[in-house]
C-alpha cells in the first residue's frame, strides 16, 4: 500500500487538496470567524439603537461639546493609539524580539486601561446626572438603555481584551507564545477599536447638544 | 513529504476517567456527549407533549395522580391554561434548541466530520470541549426554568414581548422562569457560536491530502453550511437575548411600548417596540430552521447513495442547493411576520424570496429521487429512515409554499396548519435524519450493530405514527383551529374537532411508545449487539476505512490520502460495487 500511496500522493500534490493549511494557521482563521460572529452581535445592537431612535419622538441630544465630546475624543485617541502600539507589538514579535513585544503589549494594555478609566468616569458622571437604564432627565428613556447597552458591551470587550493581552504578554515573555499568537490577539484588539469607531460617531457625535 | 505521511506518531488517549469521558478533548467523545444530551432533552420534550396532548383530547377529564404530581399546575388533576402554555413553551424550546440543534450538528457532526475529511480531531479541541460544556450549562439553566418558582415560562419558544418582557405581572411563569429561559438561551448561543467557528475552521483547514472541496461527502457540506448559518445567526439571538434580559431585569423598554395595561395594571415602560424582537428573533429563527434540517439533508444524501449503490445524482447541484438554501435562509425572516402589520410591499418581497427557496429544495428532492432511480436498493433500517425523510420533507415542504404566500398566510397564520407544517419538516424530518444517522453510524461509533428487525418495526410505527399525528392538523388548521388554545371545547366552532384531538393524542401515545423500541435497541446493542466490521454497509467515505470504534486519533497516526469523490458506487469495471475514497484503484 505504502509505495503506491507515496507515488500517487506525489501525483495528487499537483492538485491542491487539503493537507497544507490554506489560511495561514487555524488560530488566525478561527479568530477571524469569531470576529465575524461578534461583529454581528454589535451590528444587532446598533440596528436596535437605530430602530428605537427613529421610532422615538423626543430622542435627547444631551452631550455638550465640552466636556462630553472632548472626553470621548480623548478616549478615542487612547484606543486608537493602543491599536498603533499593538501593530508595533506584532511587528516586534515577527522579528523575534520578545522583550520589545512585551513592552509594546504593555503599552497597548495601558491604552486600554486609560480608555476604561475615562469611560468609567464618564458613566459615573452620567449616572450622577440622573441617567439610568430606564430614565434620564432629557427625553426618551431608551436613550440611557441604548447608551449603556452599547457602550457596556463594548467596555466588556475592552476589559476582556486587556486581560487577554495580559495573558499574551505574560506567555510571550516566558517564550510560550509565538508571533502568530500575538498577531491573533492583535486582530481581536483592532476589532474592538473598530467597533468603537462606529459607536463614537453614532452614539456620541449624533447626540451633541445643539443650542 | 511522503515520509511525513507515513511517519506513525500515534496519539494515545488520556488515562484518567475524567479526562477520557467527562472533560474529554476527543471529538468522538464530545459527539457522543452531545448525542446523549439531546437524548435526555428529547425524552423530557416528549413527556411534556404527552401531558398537553392528554389535556387537548380530554380537557375536562381529571387525572388525580397528575394532580398529586403537579399540585399548582394541575390542581385536582385539571390542567390550568398557564400550565398548558408552560408545557408547550418548554416542549418547543427543548426540542428546537437542545435536540434539533445539538444532535445532528454537535452530535454526529462532531463525531463524523473530522473523520470524513481525514483529520485527527477538530481544529480547536479545547474550544470543542467548551462548546459542549457551555451547552450543558444552558440545558441545566433551562431545566431550572422548568422547575422555577412560579412555574415555567409560558410565552412560547419564540418568547414574543411584551408578554416575555414584563415579568411576573403578565403571568405566573413569566417571573423567574422566563428570566432563566432568556439566560439559558444566551448561554446556548455562545456555545453554538464557538462550535460553529470550530466546524468551519476544521472543514477548511484540516482536510487530508486529496480531499478537495468537491470530493467532500455531502454530509460534510451540510455540516459546513450549517456552521456558517450558526456563526451568523446565533449572535443575532444573543444580542436580542441581552436586550430582552435588560428589559426584564434592568428596567429598560426595548421591546415594551408605552401605555400598556397588563392584568389591569399600567406598565411603567415606554418607547420600545415588540416588533424589534420579532425582527431579531426571526432573523435568527429562520436560519435556525435550516440549522435543524440541513444535516438531515446531508445524511439522507449519504444514505440514499450507500443503499441504492449509486452515486448521488447531481453532486454539484446538491452542493449548490445546500449553499443556496443556506444563503436564501437569511432573507426570508419576514414571512413569520405577515400578520405583524408589515408594509404589503415588504410582504411581497419576503413572499417571493420564500417561494424561491422551493427551487433548491426541489433540486434536492429530485436528485434524491434520481439517486434512487434504477438503483439496487437495499431496504436496511437507515435507508428506510432516509426515504422517510424525503417523504416528510416533501409533505412538510409543500405546505410551506402555502404559508409563504401572504394572502393564504393571513388566514392560516397561528393555526394548526402551521403546527403541521413545521413539525413535519423541521421536527420530524430532522428527527428522521437523526434516526437514520444513528442506525447508520452506530456500528462505527460503538463497534456493534443495532437490531435490523427492531429497527424496521421502529421505523414503520414511527413513520405511520407521525403522519397520523400531523396530517389531521392540516385539516384542523384550514378549519380555523388556532394554536396555543389550552381548551378548544370552550369554543363552539372548535368543539366539532374534539374527535381529531382524541385521534391525534392516541396516535401520539402509540408513536411515543414506539420510541421505547428504539431506546431498548440502542442500549441493548451497546453491550449485546453483533460485533460490527470496519465497513458493514460497504460505504465509500473515510470513516469506513478505520476500525469500529475508531482509535483515539482516528487514523492511527497516519494521514489518509484521498483519490476520488465520495460516492463511487457501481463503477463499471471496478472490482467491487464500491470504491473507497482512499483507494488508488484505477478503473
Amino acid at each position: 500500500m505504502s509505495d503506491i500511496e507515496a507515488d500517487v500522493s506525489q501525483l495528487a500534490a499537483s492538485e491542491w487538496g487539503g493537507g497544507v493549511l490554506p489560511y495561514a494557521g487555524s488560530k488566525k482563521f478561527g479568530m477571524w470567524l469569531f470576529i465575524v460572529s461578534d461583529a454581528i452581535t454589535f451590528s444587532v445592537l446598533l440596528v436596535g439603537y437605530a430602530y428605537v431612535r427613529v421610532a422615538s419622538q423626543n430622542w435627547p441630544q444631551p452631550f455638550e461639546f465640552f466636556p462630553s465630546i472632548v472626553t470621548a475624543t480623548v478616549m478615542t485617541l487612547c484606543l486608537l493609539s493602543s491599536s498603533l502600539t499593538m501593530v508595533m507589538a506584532v511587528n516586534a514579535s515577527r522579528r523575534g524580539n520578545r522583550a520589545r513585544t512585551v513592552r509594546w503589549l504593555l503599552a497597548t494594555i495601558a491604552g486600554g486601561l486609560a480608555f476604561l478609566v475615562l469611560h468609567g468616569n464618564e458613566w459615573n458622571k452620567l449616572i450622577h446626572e440622573g441617567m439610568t437604564l430606564f430614565s434620564n432627565p432629557w427625553g426618551a428613556p431608551l436613550f440611557g438603555a441604548t447608551f449603556f447597552a452599547l457602550t457596556g458591551m463594548h467596555m466588556f470587550h475592552v476589559f476582556t481584551g486587556v486581560g487577554y493581552l495580559g495573558v499574551v504578554a505574560f506567555a510571550t515573555g516566558r517564550g510560550k507564545f509565538n508571533a502568530e499568537d500575538v498577531e491573533v490577539s492583535g486582530l481581536y484588539w483592532h476589532f474592538v477599536d473598530l467597533v468603537w469607531m462606529f459607536i463614537f460617531p453614532l452614539v456620541y457625535i449624533l447626540s451633541i447638544h445643539r443650542g | 513529504m511522503s515520509e511525513a505521511i507515513h511517519e506513525a506518531h500515534v496519539h494515545h488517549p488520556p488515562k484518567g476517567f475524567i479526562r477520557k469521558y467527562i472533560f474529554s478533548l476527543d471529538h468522538k467523545v464530545i459527539g457522543i456527549q452531545y448525542y446523549f444530551l439531546a437524548l435526555f432533552s428529547v425524552l423530557v420534550g416528549i413527556t411534556l407533549s404527552l401531558l398537553f396532548r392528554m389535556h387537548l383530547a380530554w380537557p375536562n377529564a381529571s387525572w388525580d395522580f397528575m394532580g398529586k404530581l403537579f399540585p399548582t399546575g394541575m390542581p385536582g388533576g385539571l390542567m390550568t391554561p398557564e400550565f398548558y402554555l408552560s408545557m408547550v413553551t418548554m416542549h418547543g424550546t427543548l426540542m428546537v434548541f437542545f435536540v434539533l440543534t445539538t444532535a445532528p450538528q454537535g452530535g454526529f457532526g462532531n463525531y463524523i466530520l473530522p473523520i470524513q475529511i481525514g483529520a485527527e480531531d477538530m481544529a480547536f479541541p479545547v474550544l470543542n470541549m467548551l462548546s459542549f460544556w457551555v451547552t450543558f450549562v444552558a440545558l441545566v439553566v433551562m431545566m431550572m426554568s422548568l422547575f422555577a418558582v412560579g412555574g415555567a415560562p409560558l410565552s412560547g419558544w419564540t418568547a414574543y414581548p411584551p408578554l416575555s418582557a414584563l415579568g411576573s405581572i403578565s403571568g405566573p411563569g413569566e417571573g423567574l422562569g422566563q428570566t432563566l429561559w432568556v439566560i439559558s438561551l444566551a448561554i446556548f448561543c455562545v456555545g453554538s457560536m464557538l462550535g460553529a467557528l470550530n466546524f468551519i475552521t476544521t472543514t477548511l483547514n484540516l482536510r487530508a491530502k486529496g480531499m478537495t472541496l468537491m470530493r467532500m461527502p455531502l454530509t460534510v457540506w451540510a455540516w459546513f453550511t450549517t456552521s456558517i448559518l450558526g456563526l451568523l445567526a446565533f449572535p443575532v439571538l444573543l444580542a436580542g437575548g441581552i436586550l430582552l434580559l435588560l428589559d426584564r431585569v434592568g428596567g429598560t423598554s426595548f421591546f415594551i411600548p408605552a401605555g400598556l395595561v397588563v392584568n389591569e395594571q399600567l406598565v411603567h415602560h415606554n418607547g420600545g417596540s415588540p416588533l424589534l424582537w420579532q425582527h431579531l428573533f426571526w432573523f435568527f429563527g429562520h436560519p435556525e430552521v435550516y440549522i435543524a434540517i440541513l444535516p438531515g439533508m446531508g445524511v439522507t444524501s449519504q444514505l440514499l447513495a450507500t443503499f441504492a449503490r449509486k452515486p448521488v445524482f447531481g453532486y454539484k447541484a446538491m452542493v449548490s442547493a445546500i449553499l443556496g438554501i443556506g444563503f436564501l435562509g437569511f432573507f426570508v425572516w419576514g414571512h413569520h411576520m405577515f400578520v405583524s402589520g408589515m408594509s404589503p410591499f415588504s410582504a411581497v418581497a419576503f413572499s417571493l424570496l420564500t417561494l424561491s427557496i422551493g427551487v433548491p429544495s426541489a433540486i434536492k428532492t429530485f436528485n434524491w429521487l434520481g439517486t434512487l432511480w434504477k438503483g439496487k436498493i437495499q431496504f436496511k433500517t437507515p435507508m428506510l429512515f432516509a426515504i422517510g425523510f424525503v417523504s416528510l420533507f416533501v409533505t412538510g415542504g409543500v405546505s410551506g409554499i402555502f404559508l409563504g404566500q401572504t394572502g393564504l398566510d393571513l388566514y392560516l397564520h397561528d393555526t394548526y396548519f402551521v403546527l403541521a407544517h413545521f413539525h413535519l419538516i423541521m421536527g420530524v424530518a430532522a428527527i428522521f435524519g437523526i434516526f437514520g444517522a444513528t442506525y447508520y453510524w452506530f456500528p462505527k461509533m460503538f463497534g456493534r450493530m443495532m437490531s435490523e428487525t427492531w429497527g424496521k418495526v421502529h421505523f414503520w410505527l414511527t413513520f405511520v405514527g407521525v403522519y397520523c399525528i400531523f396530517f389531521p392538523m392540516h385539516i384542523m388548521g384550514i378549519a380555523g383551529h388556532p394554536r396555543r388554545y389550552s381548551d378548544p371545547s370552550n369554543f363552539k366552532y372548535l368543539a366539532g374537532m374534539s374527535t381529531y384531538h382524541q385521534f391525534i393524542t392516541i396516535a401520539t401515545f402509540i408513536t411515543a411508545a414506539a420510541q421505547f423500541i428504539f431506546l431498548i435497541n440502542l442500549f441493548w446493542s451497546l453491550w449485546k449487539g453483533k460485533k460490527a466490521e470496519d465497513n458493514p454497509w460497504h460505504a465509500t467515505t473515510l470513516e469506513w476505512t478505520i476500525p469500529s470504534p475508531p482509535p483515539h486519533d482516528n487514523f492511527g497516526g497516519k494521514v489518509p490520502v484521498v483519490y476520488r469523490g465520495a460516492y463511487e458506487y457501481s463503477v463499471p469495471g471496478a472490482k467491487q460495487d464500491f470504491i473507497m475514497q482512499n483507494s488508488p484503484e484505477e478503473v
